[in-house]
């Protein structure tokens, strides 16, 4: 279908209204595939002991929130450049489904630091340049839910997530060059150049999850959003309709 | 060229005369310098470690409040829109009034920093080096934060949007502008590497910054 | 499945990663809640107002 068809909102309704249940089963499928694999089927890592398996979350959480981000730059462009009209929708429902696996990455690379690295939090590269990333989301969500007319907190969000998308790569560089400089103490590399097909596996069984949790999360909160704007635009209507 | 040039001039006249609030962001970075001590003790020696850290940190939170007034006045004055129909590319003008901002409260901070890195008990040396890479650091700091304050403008919302929304953007140049600051001080990786990136980020954000909040600007006036 | 000496940590990452995942799904159900009964009540409401129009009109040509 192409992307012009989309642009009548009623039409991506009714789409989406078709495609939620089959989302959301495969989405169920490829869970319970993935968490099978992931505490049943993959053995305990070597160094790491059983800990290996909040990797399983923690990586797929960690893929998402980069994609998130370059999913919402591609709505941004959308939104800018060809004010394709379902663009800012994408992104105002993108925005807080980011934040939420950033939080997830966190948090499970801070229990899985404990036993590992012996406290919750080191200011080791990775996690400090989530960590930065986590504040960015929470910033593009304070300036959707800084203005109310969603055109415009769209073109100002589109901006910052662009601009944002231009600095992520740089806040990464410094903060890994900021690492090095001070000498952290040693960690245990997750991954490392190869990893064993019995741990890759479920890793990416999980990722396959994780990524149809957050598509059917998505499309189900784009809906949502075009509701919320149908009635804003009624509500508006009928403010009209009662002073006139 | 002539249109840009006077309105360098206008901005910088409006900055400095009474009200135009020029020297508040020294006053801050001089207030933040000052309470720092008060919480880390007056440890000299430790204060001469860290000193590099807290002038930057200092100048940093300095420059960015001063920025929610860059685009401000002149919406509420209705310049702005003047500005906005104006022939000269919006871009352009975007950059002279950002440079004028730092003349009037980033080039005070450089000035400043040499009188706070003593109080702070730092050597010669230490306080050269602050002062340049603040010198070099802290138009980064403004041309980023021009961003900010154009979307902060545009959503009629001042406070604190503008820094939540910049400080993520300047980790880099604190990283680079204390590390260098701190090399030059007697640490173990050269003065020139750090300092040279440094420059880098500041030359990249002298021209994302305009393009970003010029696009923020138009955007959010039509 | 033996999850060793630190299975404390397992489990609350993993009960951590259901509390997360759990709320962005309750939020985005109850968000298609809300925003279904403000439209249903908004076309109701609608409806009502169009036809109260209809009745005001009907009387003003029976004049």
């Amino acid at each position: 279908m192409p992307l012009i068809d989309l642009a009548n909102p009623s039409r991506f309704l009714a789409l989406v209204g078709k495609m939620l249940p089959w989302l959301v089963a495969a989405t169920l499928v490829a869970l319970a595939a993935g968490l099978w694999q992931a505490l049943f089927v993959a053995p305990d890592d070597y160094q790491q002991g059983a800990t290996v398996k909040i990797m399983f979350v923690h990586v797929p959480s960690a893929w998402l929130a980069m994609a998130i981000w370059a999913l919402m730059s591609i709505a941004a462009l959308g939104t800018l450049a060809w004010r394709h009209p379902l663009a800012d929708v994408a992104a105002k429902a993108a925005a807080p489904l980011g934040a939420g696996f950033t939080f997830l990455c966190l948090l499970t690379g801070s229990l899985w630091g404990r036993p590992m690295w012996g406290t919750y939090w080191v200011w080791d590269a990775r996690l400090t340049s989530v960590l930065v990333m986590f504040l960015m989301y929470l910033g593009l969500i304070a300036l959707w839910r800084t203005v109310e007319d969603p055109s415009r907190a769209g073109r100002a969000a589109a901006i910052l997530t662009l601009v944002g998308a231009i600095n992520l790569p740089i806040i990464k560089f410094s903060v890994d060059w900021w690492n090095t400089l001070h000498q952290p103490a040693s960690v245990v590399r997750v991954g490392g150049p190869a990893i064993h097909p019995s741990i890759l596996v479920p890793l990416l069984t999980m990722a396959l999850a994780l990524t149809l949790l957050f598509a059917t999360l998505h499309l189900a909160a784009m809906r949502n959003e075009i509701l919320r704007r149908r009635v804003r635009t009624m509500q508006m209507l009928a403010a009209q309709g009662a002073s006139a | 060229m002539i249109s840009l040039k006077a309105l360098l001039i206008r901005d910088v006249r409006i900055a400095v005369r009474i009200g135009g609030g020029a020297l508040m962001g020294v006053l801050f970075f001089l207030s933040i310098v000052t309470l720092t001590p008060f919480a880390l003790g007056p440890d000299l020696k430790l204060l001469a470690r860290i000193g590099p850290a807290i002038l930057w940190i200092g100048a940093l939170l300095a420059s960015l409040l001063a920025l929610d007034r860059l685009f401000a006045a002149d919406h509420e004055d209705g310049s702005l829109d003047l500005i906005l129909m104006g022939r000269a590319p919006l871009e352009l003008v975007v950059a002279a009034k950002a440079l004028a901002h730092w003349l009037t409260t980033g080039l005070p901070l450089v000035i400043a920093s040499p009188i706070l890195g003593l109080i702070l008990n730092l050597d010669a040396n230490a306080i050269a080096a602050v002062a340049a890479t603040l010198l070099v650091g802290t138009p980064a700091l403004t041309y980023m934060g021009t961003i900010g304050a154009a979307l902060a403008v545009t959503l009629r919302r001042g406070g604190l949007l503008l820094p939540v929304l910049v400080l993520p953007l300047t980790i880099p140049v604190l990283i680079f502008g204390v590390a260098a600051a701190n090399a030059a001080a007697g640490g173990t990786v050269s003065f020139a590497a750090p300092f040279t990136i440094l420059c880098a980020l500041t030359l990249m954000s002298i021209v994302v910054g305009p393009f970003a909040a010029a696009a923020a600007l138009r955007a959010g006036m039509e | 499945m033996a999850l060793g000496p630190h299975a404390i940590f397992i489990v609350v990452a993993y009960a951590a990663a259901v509390l997360v995942v759990g709320a962005l799904v309750a939020w985005v159900m109850l968000d298609h809640r809300t925003q279904r009964r403000r439209l249903a009540e908004l076309e109701k409401r609608g409806q009502a107002r169009r036809a109260g129009e209809r009745g005001a009109g009907e009387r003003g040509t029976e004049k």
